[in-house]
């Protein structure tokens, strides 16, 4: 147990870095390793069209990992995150059309529907003092309620361009709207096989999870997930770092609801799909590393557990595997990637440790 | 701190919910009541038959339930709830004949020893390794059937349990009250159900106090576990088959109902009386919105709001300050 | 709030009047006064329950008062929540860590206000700052960059310390916060404490180690009951007087006669026993009606000892002997067997002890359920004598037996946590620190008994931190130091000066 002695040098320093992100580290490697076989045994892999349909496949499934990472950081858990995406899905194929001004304001109100619907989340959790897992249970019923008034039937109207751009590479942006000389400008060419929805996916982990990550209230949700007794006692805002962590994650299940209804062009209020989507999150952010205890882990980890999650099916249509079986796979995948924390617990020589 | 002394109606911690979930219960019964008054000219709602009949469909979440209080009194959760049913109907009825009840059980009895398991020597936290049994369960039983709804039928017996009734009340209510009856003696006169609540409380005090921890954290989950294969044969009794995603609507109105009943979601506290209240609760206030016939939007709606409304008025958890 | 505070302009000067705080019917502070200087250490006595923990938490802003004031540098403040006590200047060192174990030691240390560029955190910044904080209570061979948790208690303490530090605090309180510390930073923190009076500080600490009362404070303030008794320079009384001022009633003998008649009947016997790197092969015995002490600085291997017995350590290596049979333990369970009839009162009876929100006869009947039971069934009749036999022998002072234990007082949950393993009928008891945080009145009544069921025959190895207690208790004290039993003590050889000779193994290791 002894740590005393350490010299700060620069090998000890990156042993302490390394031994921390050894979750994430892995779960990166894992990814690189199934989708690199996927696309050797793809007959058309490692090409633009590929890339475009898997980063389609995967960007909404990502944003509610991300969404359930930082409840989960807080030592909670959002069982509202698939409800939320849902909801923003059936609003957002009301307003996505109609002239561009029409089309943005619909963005921006679908997004801050998922905001407020997480900061109704924390609301509840913090001022009504109920269990997040209930507290969200509950909610979700009713944001699913909202979303089958929104839209009982499935159907929408989605602006055809947008949709089309969103969900292509970058040479269609600029075919469709005419810059960079319609996509063939020679500056332009290099970069025009990038999917949009990556480039969306790095936008909302550089520009909203990082900044956040590295704020006072994004430490103070570390804190308060690590020891909410002892983050209270250092003086932190607990209620401001829970709220924040609930509608944060709101506006990220937003997002992913967003893009749903680009993707699809559509609003559908599927209750089986939300549930789904809820519990594939809790499984990215397993896979990803971030412990469900609470203050360990990270939402760019979450990213590559929904990827990891999704590369594991594109190998079953490759394989072209019984698809029958393939939530029997799922499910072996979960169980393996999170026994392997199991092996810590065999290290265990003091039985109490294992109660914390 | 000054109202709760002085008051003379000092209503126990545990008391609460049981007596709140009891007047929500009254209060559904009224207003569903008055509804029906209204528009149909009868008290439907009121009638021993069809109280009973609702009773029945409610025996088997209240089965479910049951299971589901006695993991959720240790502090964990299990999600395997929906594919534990759906497999146990299964192969129930793919064994059929006699054995077939016994293998419905057996079933749910071994997926429940398998998450006990896991948590309790894997130390994986319950809600992520259930979640990942359910994911193999289904699995399992899409490969099984091929994806297609089984051919198999129930058995005689399984209907009987289901379906039938003695002296005109429904068998399945009676295996219901025979399981509450088992659970409340196992809970309140047993020493295992002092160790469910004291490892509930905090597993490292129950250890050093020579609890046997693990041991029992898989026991519970194997009963969880049995109980739900119980509710699985009983269900495919109840609709003469088994098929896919026969279990899916029951995991979170079970967990609901033991919320509702005042157990902690966390562990250690709770009384039997107010999961059955809560079971009640729920498949009351199902009924009263069919027969107002309300869209599954307000269902949900109201379902929500129920949850949060019991909860802010006894369930709320203390502040940290310490 | 507008109460802008600078500290460096003038003196603040932290004063409190006629505060009273009652927690349900219980006054914890009864219209209490107190104030103190600027560039002073002032100690702040009294037993558990006499208010000193519900005055700091008043002063760091945990909790408010019913009534009464509290003015800082003549200004009066209302804090709400350590937060604004903190940014007056107000800081505290509690005893139950507020450090985040999943943070690094340089996040912690910077927590309140970290170090910010565009908004942000700035990592590297804080690093240093840390660096610097550290190296100030010269605790050099922390790394800002390791995470909390990896930390042992000893240096986590000192990181609170750093962390205190980093708000510049004008009054710095401290808890109990060298209770776990090596004697080696406790000398590091007593003189980083003069230094900081000398910088002008307001220094508070609540100890129980007199020795380093005598040795840094300036003030003493004795309170008892919820009243502040009086205040005096340190000095002015005699240790003895100081106690009795504590307890408010004379005490004629501390300890129990020591035992009468021998019997060297050997119940418990460890042979080199071994444990990754805290136990290096230790040989001990003892005999039935004997109690043990197990001495030395915190740490070296006491408590895994206790532990390694009571069948919680896994690979343990060695042989464990009882009644001169071989036994090899596996859990508690095994344990407490018929047989091997051990029971172990553990550290913190908060978490390892006790259920805190069940009830008392819920906690004092889980040890011995199994007894207590036909078949599966509890014997109602069987254990409600048991609950009632066990709260009246340790005088348990209850309400009801259906009341949650978390309603009593700390020194009663104690009881509650013996009596729970009484229950059992053990015939060898361990005891890990089983008076820390425990009032004067509860200790001595555990002495009492301790000698009590030595006289009926019960083995007893007892780990204390507390020299006093060891020496008043117990018939032979084994030393331990770094994994080992270092030296064995017994009868006048039982000395504070031997023990704590022995502690620091300065027999041997000259280098």
């Amino acid at each position: 147990m002894s740590n005393t002695g350490l010299h700060h040098g620069f090998m000890t320093n990156f042993k302490i870095a390394l031994f921390k992100n050894a979750a994430f580290i892995t779960v990166i490697l894992v990814f690189i390793a199934f989708y690199v076989f996927y696309n050797l045994n793809h007959p058309r892999g490692f090409s633009t069209a590929v890339y475009i349909q898997n980063s389609n496949e995967v960007f909404a499934l990502a944003m509610v990992a991300m969404a359930q990472t930082i409840p989960v950081l807080m030592g909670g858990l959002d069982l509202s995150v698939g409800a939320i995406m849902t909801l923003v899905n059936c609003l957002a194929s009301h307003l996505l059309s109609g002239s561009a001004w029409q089309v943005a304001f619909g963005m921006v109100i679908s997004l801050l529907a998922g905001a407020a619907c997480g900061f109704i989340n924390g609301c509840v959790v913090v001022y009504g003092r109920i269990q997040p897992i209930i507290a969200t249970l509950a909610t979700g019923a009713i944001f699913m309620g909202i979303a089958l008034i929104l839209r009982p039937t499935p159907g929408g109207n989605v602006d055809g361009d947008l949709a089309w751009v969103l969900t292509n590479d970058l040479f269609e942006i600029a075919a469709t709207y005419g810059f960079a000389e319609g996509g063939e400008a020679s500056w332009f060419v290099p970069i025009a096989w990038i999917p949009v929805p990556l480039i969306l996916l790095v936008l909302a982990a550089a520009l909203v999870w990082l900044p956040f990550a590295r704020s006072v209230t994004g430490r103070s949700v570390y804190a308060v997930g690590s020891a909410e007794g002892a983050a209270y006692m250092s003086g932190l805002s607990i209620n401001r770092a829970k709220i924040a962590a609930f509608t944060l994650g709101g506006f990220f299940a937003g997002l992913g609801g967003l893009y749903l209804t680009l993707q699809t062009s559509s609003g559908n209020a599927d209750i089986p799909q939300a549930g789904a989507y809820t519990l594939n999150s809790i499984a990215a952010v397993v896979i990803g590393g971030t412990s469900l205890l609470g203050g360990v882990g990270s939402a760019i980890g979450s990213i590559f557990g929904a990827l990891v999650l999704r590369t594991i099916s594109f190998n079953f249509r490759i394989f072209e595997i019984d698809p029958l079986l393939q939530p029997l796979f799922e499910g072996v995948v979960l169980l393996a990637a999170v026994s392997l924390g199991a092996i810590a617990v065999i290290r265990v020589k003091n039985t109490l440790e294992l109660f914390r | 701190m000054r109202t709760k002394n002085s008051s003379r109606f000092k209503l126990s911690e545990d008391d609460k919910p049981i007596v709140f979930a009891a007047g929500f219960v009254v209060l559904i019964l009224a207003v569903g009541t008055a509804y029906t008054l209204q528009t149909q000219g009868t008290a439907t709602l009121l009638s021993p038959t069809y109280l009973l009949q609702q009773l029945q469909v409610g025996a088997f979440l209240g089965v479910v339930a049951a299971g589901m209080m006695l993991v959720i009194l240790l502090g964990h959760i299990d999600l395997s709830v929906p594919w534990t049913i759906a497999a146990a109907a299964m192969m129930a009825t793919t064994i059929g004949g006699p054995m077939a009840i016994p293998v419905g059980l057996a079933i749910g009895l071994l997926v429940g020893l398998v998450n006990g398991f896991g948590v309790a020597f894997l130390r994986i936290p319950s809600m992520i390794f259930t979640l990942g049994i359910n994911a193999v369960l289904r699995g399992l039983m899409v490969a099984h059937t091929g994806g297609f709804a089984p051919q198999t039928a129930a058995t005689p017996l399984m209907q009987y349990l289901a379906v039938n009734k003695i002296a005109g009340i429904p068998v399945a209510l009676i295996v219901w009250a025979v399981v509450s009856v088992a659970v409340v003696v196992l809970l309140t006169r047993t020493f295992f159900g002092r160790y469910i609540y004291a490892v509930g409380n905090r597993e490292s005090a129950a250890y050093l106090s020579g609890v046997p921890s693990r041991k029992v954290i898989v026991i519970a989950f194997g009963l969880c576990g049995m109980l739900s294969g119980l509710a699985g044969t009983l269900l495919a009794g109840y609709s003469t088959k088994a098929y896919q995603g026969m279990g899916d609507t029951y995991l979170l109105p079970a967990i609901a109902a033991v919320v509702i009943g005042g157990t902690h979601i966390l562990g250690g506290r709770g009384r039997y009386i107010g999961t059955l209240l809560g079971v009640i609760l729920i498949v009351l206030l199902n009924s009263v919105l069919s027969i107002m016939q309300m869209p599954e939007s307000g269902r949900q709606i109201i379902y929500g709001s129920v949850i949060i409304l019991m909860l802010l008025v006894y369930g709320r958890g203390h502040k940290v300050t310490q | 709030m507008n109460t802008l505070n600078h500290p460096g302009d003038a003196p603040p000067h932290l004063q409190l009047q006629g505060i009273t705080k009652r927690y349900g019917g219980v006054t914890a502070l009864d219209s209490v006064d107190f104030s103190c200087r600027l560039g002073s250490i002032h100690a702040v006595l009294g037993e558990n329950g006499a208010g000193k923990s519900t005055l700091i938490k008043i002063m760091s802003g945990v909790v408010t008062p019913d009534e009464g004031t509290l003015q800082l540098n003549g200004q009066f403040k209302n804090f709400q929540g350590p937060a604004e006590a903190n940014a007056a200047g107000v800081v505290c060192i509690f005893q139950e860590l507020s450090l985040i174990p999943d943070l690094s030691v340089a996040d912690n240390i910077c927590i309140s206000n970290p170090p910010r560029k565009f908004g942000f955190i700035n990592r590297r910044e804080q690093i240093r700052r840390a660096e610097s904080l550290l190296a100030r209570i010269h605790c050099e061979d922390v790394n800002p960059r390791s995470q909390v948790r990896d930390l042992p208690l000893s240096r986590r303490q000192m990181v609170e310390i750093a962390k205190a530090l980093s708000r510049d605090p004008s009054v710095l309180i401290l808890d109990e916060a060298t209770s776990a510390l090596t004697a080696a930073d406790v000398d590091n923190v007593l003189s980083l404490l003069r230094k900081l009076r000398d910088e002008g500080l307001s220094i508070l600490t609540i100890s129980h180690r007199m020795h380093e009362i005598e040795a840094v404070a300036d003030m003493c303030s004795v309170f008892r009951n919820g009243q502040h008794i009086d205040t005096f320079e340190q000095g002015a009384h005699n240790a003895n007087d100081i106690v009795q001022m504590m307890i408010g009633r004379e005490i004629s003998a501390h300890f129990p006669a020591k035992r009468t008649f021998v019997r060297n009947t050997e119940a418990l016997r460890v042979d080199k026993l071994s444990w990754e790197n805290a136990l290096k092969g230790v040989s001990l015995t003892v005999n039935t009606g004997e109690i043990v002490g197990l001495g030395g600085l915190d740490g070296q291997g006491q408590k895994e000892l206790l532990l390694g017995l009571f069948g919680v350590l896994k690979k343990l290596q060695g042989h464990v002997y009882i009644n001169e049979k071989q036994v090899s333990i596996k859990s508690p369970l095994h344990a407490k067997e018929a047989g091997i009839d051990m029971a172990l009162i553990p550290e913190d009876r908060k978490t390892e002890g006790l259920l805190l929100p069940m009830s008392i006869a819920d906690n004092l009947g889980l040890a011995s359920l199994r007894q207590l039971s036909q078949g599966p069934f509890i014997n109602q009749q069987a254990m409600d004598k048991a609950v009632s036999e066990g709260v009246s022998r340790m005088q348990i002072k209850i309400g009801s037996t259906k009341d949650p234990v978390s309603t009593l007082s700390g020194g009663n949950q104690q009881k509650v946590v013996i009596a729970k393993w009484l229950i059992t009928d053990p015939k060898i008891v361990l005891l890990n620190d089983p008076t820390r945080g425990i009032d004067v009145g509860t200790k001595q009544e555990i002495y009492r008994l301790l000698r009590q069921l030595a006289e009926e025959g019960v083995s007893v190895l007892i780990y204390s931190t507390d020299y006093e207690e060891l020496i008043g208790c117990c018939d032979r004290v084994a030393v331990m130091y770094d994994g080992e039993i270092v030296r064995e003590l017994a009868g006048d050889d039982i000395t504070e000066h031997n023990i704590i000779a022995s502690s620091l193994n300065l027999d041997e290791t000259a280098a």
